[in-house]
This record gives C-alpha cells, structure tokens and sequence, in this order.
C-alpha cells in the first residue's frame, strides 16, 4: 500500500488544522456537553434518595431530557461530521492541479483514495471516542455513578456502530467528490441526500404503505391490515441508514428495549411501569436483536466506499 | 547520438470513441538527450506524455520508459520520472518547503536526507528566501520554479515537461530554460519538452518530433528537418520557419 500512510498523515493534518474542522467539533462537543448536563441534572433530581436502577449511566446517552438525547444527536448531526470531511477530497484535488501530480509520483492510485478516507474514518474515531469520554466524564461527575463493565461495553459497541454511520456519509461525500467536479455541486449533493434520508424518507414510507396497504376508517380496524400496513411502512424505513443506526443504537444502549419493531403506543409512566417488571437483555441478546441492522450498516458503507473506488480507478486520468 | 534511447514507442495508439487522439506512434528518446515535442493544440501531446507516465493506458502498441511497461510497471516507471503537467498544482495552504516534504515522503526520501535536498534545491531555483511563503501566494513563474526544485529532490532519470513556459514573462522563461538545461547537462536526465514556444525549444533541443492529429509527421534534428523541407540544413533556420511548413502541409 505504497503512499498511503503518507497521504494520511497529510490528510489528517489538514483536517485537524482546518476551521471547518475546529468549528464542526467545537459545535458538536458543546451541544452534546449541553444535552448531558441537562440529562445528568434531571436524572440526579428525579432520582435523589431513591436506590439507583441499573443501567443508569447509560440513560445520560438515551433519555431526552428538555431537547433530546445524545443518541438523537448524532443520528441527526453525525452525517454532516462525515460530509465536511468528504464533500471536496478529490475534485479540490483536482481544481488545484494537484491530482494530476499524485497520481504521477510512485505511488497506486488506490492510494489516494483510500488514504482519504482512511484519515476521514480516523478523525471520526477520535472526534466520536473523544465526545464520548468528555460526555461519560461529566455524567460521571453529574450522577456520581460509575458505569459497569456491561456499560461500557455497550458504550464502545455504540461508538462503533457511530463510526460505521459517519463513515458511510463520509464514503457518500468522497463518492460525489469523485463524480462531480464543481465543490458546490458535490456540497449540494450530500446535503440533498442528507436532507433526503433525515426527513423525506418517512414520508415516503408512509405514502408507499397507504399505497399498497391503505389505512382509513374501516380497515384501521382490521389488524392484520394494520400489521401489513406497518411493515411495508418499516420496510421502506429501513432504506434511511439513519433508521438503522437508529434501531441498532437504541437497543445497544438501552438494555430494557427488546425489540426494534413497537406496534403499540405506549406513554412514558407505561413504558417506565413495564420495564420495572421486565429482565433487561444482556449484552449478547441486545447485539443478537440488532446484529442485522449493524450488519447492514457495515455492508453499506463498505459498499459505497467500494463504488467510489472503482469509480475513481476507472475515471480517466486524462481528465484530472 | 550513440546513447541508448530510455523512451521507446512502437505503434502507441490511444482512441477514444473510435478517433485515433495518438495514432501508431514510433519515436525513441536518447539519454540525456533533450528532446522537443511540438504540436498544435490537440495533436496529441499530453495524451502521449500520459500514456508515457502511465497515467493513462495505450490501446494499441506498446512503450518502454527506463526499461520499463507504464502500464503494467506504472509505479516503476512513475519512480524514475519526473512529470510537470501544464497546470502544476500545489498545495496552497502549505509552503514551498512543505509542499517539497510532500513529495519527498511520496518517492520515499527519508525526512533526513529531504530536508537537506530542499534547501539546495530551493536555493538552485532561487526561492529560498520564499520557502516559507504559502505556495497560494506564488506567482507563475515561482510555481514553475518550484516544480524544477520538485525534480531536483526527487532526481528522476527522465523529466516530462508540458508547456513550462507557458504564460511567464521572457525572464521567467529564460531562467526555466536554463534550469531545464541545467537538468540535461549537470545531472545527464533526459527531457522531453512538449512545448509552442519555438524559440526556446529551437534553443535547447537535440532532437525535435513534430506532432500533427495524433501522427509524429517529423523527427530529427533541426538540421535534419530544415534539409527535408527547406533543402538547407543550417542553423540559421529557425524552427518557426521549419514547423510552420510542415503544419501548412498538413
């Protein structure tokens, strides 16, 4: 893999020393320190004097508080972390003649472009472990409870998972990089996709549901119509990779969700009396719940960095 | 001319959608010979100079630079190459001196030893007192010499030039002419120079192949090309005179 750890190195220097950088973790680090003091007061209000439940700590990541919780957050906010650092890796390569001129010295052309991406997934492991550790300390401070050995495990599945999530948008961003020249079009590009799978793709799989299934007065009454009706809805759902990492994080980090799939509306004093009567899962039960929507996760984004690749490989040197 | 030719093509042919952009290309390039490379605008050029890198495959025929296939050796070839395309880019929010690490790090030059070669090379193109410049803030002609110092660090056996003169004032074209030189002469590298500015390729080199709609329709030296179509094989001809009635016959 001659060149590649040399166009990391450049790579991550330039991302650690870019503002966009320095702002996008300074954004994302004070939001997510906000949201955690605001869950770590709450829970240390509402649960003063009373013996401590389980899992605790792991509620600093899950529970809302007055906004929303940490792992809302970086469902929503973690793709733009993978878009800034993607959206203009080649073509600015190549508006800036430099391109050319990798590709000419001794190095594979993958190298170029799996060196970017390998300092994009590098600078999102230590953006997403650093916001981590900063957020696990002052819960740590807030509740005064320390994790234990099952949560931090479920805690490093979480960043794992996170990183795999980040890094597929990262995999987008370079792709449009790749295919389209002008840095505005590719900008434009990720966002739309973004702005796509964040907010329209539940619509969508509603209007395609209601299409094949459709839910009025009559058949609302009709479970096994009810039923098809929210799998087709789930089933479309399931092409956000936000709905997957949605799924495959709420059960990791919230041990008393057993299931992806909840048919029924329940309100919070519900939900809160039936999981005080039921068993959590362990570690492994929650992984084997999720393990097809984690794999799914890994498979896209190795997917889409491997469309990039060979787009990459097969563009016509000619061109940069 | 006895040296052994480290260029050689045989019927290099590159198409694109059934046109022939370089059509059944045959030349060879001594060893530190400077070799000039004319054409109008499209003939083929830069297409040739890329398949030479191995930058881009050949569809028909095959090269050999430095003993070696650009397609099937490409990383080989690229080690022994030195390769200033016409808009040469540099990384603007870096200076020269890191610019050069860069690439140093790229061809495997240790930092240790880089880091002495960049001073002498900067010195050599006169822009030691900007090494500390951010390269965004150099003018042509100091990217042009920036790219010679970028051959000096990585002291190839074969330099590729695309237009290096292009767009600098007559004392930046002289002072790249004579660092090209300077290249041939002093460290015997062997340069192909695709160039339109006549003069300065009628200056400095050897031997001249003139390109026209993908065919190298003339080869040799001026001497040589001036007899075949002026009848006179004298210096006093300039290459304006000789390319001009080869182009016209086209």
């Amino acid at each position: 893999m001659t060149g590649v750890g040399t166009i990391v190195r450049k790579e991550l220097e330039d991302h650690f020393s870019s503002y966009r950088f320095v702002i996008l973790f300074a954004l994302i680090t004070m939001v997510s320190l906000i949201t955690t003091y605001m869950v770590g007061i709450s829970l240390r209000d509402e649960l003063g004097g009373i013996a401590k439940p389980k899992f605790i700590f792991l509620m600093l990541f899950t529970s809302t508080g007055p906004l929303f919780s940490l792992v809302q957050f970086v469902a929503f906010f973690g793709p733009l972390i993978g878009l800034v650092l993607g959206f203009d890796s080649i073509n600015r390569e190549r508006s800036n003649g430099t391109l050319s001129k990798l590709a000419s010295q001794p190095i594979y052309r993958d190298a170029i472009v799996n060196g970017k991406f390998l300092a994009g997934v590098v600078t999102i492991i230590i953006m997403m472990s650093s916001i981590l550790l900063v957020v696990s300390g002052l819960g740590l401070a807030l509740i005064g409870v320390v994790p234990g050995i099952e949560e931090v495990w479920r805690i490093f599945i979480y960043l794992i998972i996170s990183v795999f999530y980040i890094s597929f948008w990262l995999g987008i961003s370079i792709l449009f990089s790749i295919v389209f020249r002008s840095i505005a079009t590719s900008a434009l590009a990720t966002l739309a996709l973004w702005i796509f799978f964040s907010f329209f793709i539940s619509m969508g799989a509603s209007v395609v549901a209601n299409t094949f299934v459709p839910i009025n007065q009559t058949s609302r009454e009709n479970p096994e119509a009810v039923m098809k009706h929210a799998k087709i809805q789930r089933a479309v759902s399931l092409i956000s990779p936000m709905q997957l990492y949605n799924d495959s994080t709420s059960i990791i980090i919230d041990p008393t969700r057993k299931t992806t799939r909840s048919l029924i509306l329940m309100g919070p004093i519900e939900q809160f009396s039936l999981k005080r009567f039921s068993r959590p899962l362990n570690l492994l039960q929650s992984i084997t719940v999720v393990i097809p929507h984690i794999i799914t996760l890994i498979a896209i984004t190795f997917i889409c960095f491997a469309i990039s690749y060979i787009v990459f490989m097969k563009q016509e040197i000619r061109s940069i | 001319m006895d040296q052994k030719p480290v260029i050689e093509t045989h019927e290099l042919t590159k198409s694109y959608l059934n046109h022939n952009v370089v059509d059944n290309l045959s030349f060879d390039v001594k060893e530190g010979e400077i070799f000039g490379f004319l054409g109008p605008n499209g003939s083929g050029k830069t297409t040739t100079l890329l398949m030479l890198i191995g930058l881009t495959e050949a569809t028909k025929g095959w090269a050999r630079v430095a003993g070696h296939d650009p397609t099937r050796e490409a990383t080989k070839v690229k080690r022994t190459v030195g390769y200033v395309p016409e808009n040469i880019g540099f990384y603007s929010d870096m200076n020269a001196k890191e610019n050069l690490q860069f690439l140093a790090r790229l061809n495997n030059i240790p930092d240790s030893v880089s880091s002495k070669k960049i001073k002498e090379a900067l010195e050599k193109v006169g822009l030691k007192d900007d090494a500390d410049k951010l390269t965004g803030a150099y003018s042509r002609g100091m990217r042009q010499r920036l790219a010679i110092a970028e051959i000096l660090i990585k002291e190839p056996k074969i330099v590729f030039l695309d237009e290096p003169t292009l767009g600098l004032d007559p004392d930046g074209t002289s002072r790249i002419i004579q660092h090209i030189q300077s290249l041939s002469r002093e460290k015997n590298i062997t340069v192909l120079l695709s160039s339109h500015d006549l003069k300065q390729v009628q200056k400095i080199s050897d031997r001249i192949g003139i390109m026209i709609n993908g065919k190298m329709i003339a080869l040799g030296t001026l001497e040589q090309l001036a007899e075949e179509k002026l009848g006179v094989g004298d210096r006093e001809i300039s290459l304006d005179d000789v390319y001009m009635k080869y182009f016209q016959e086209v």
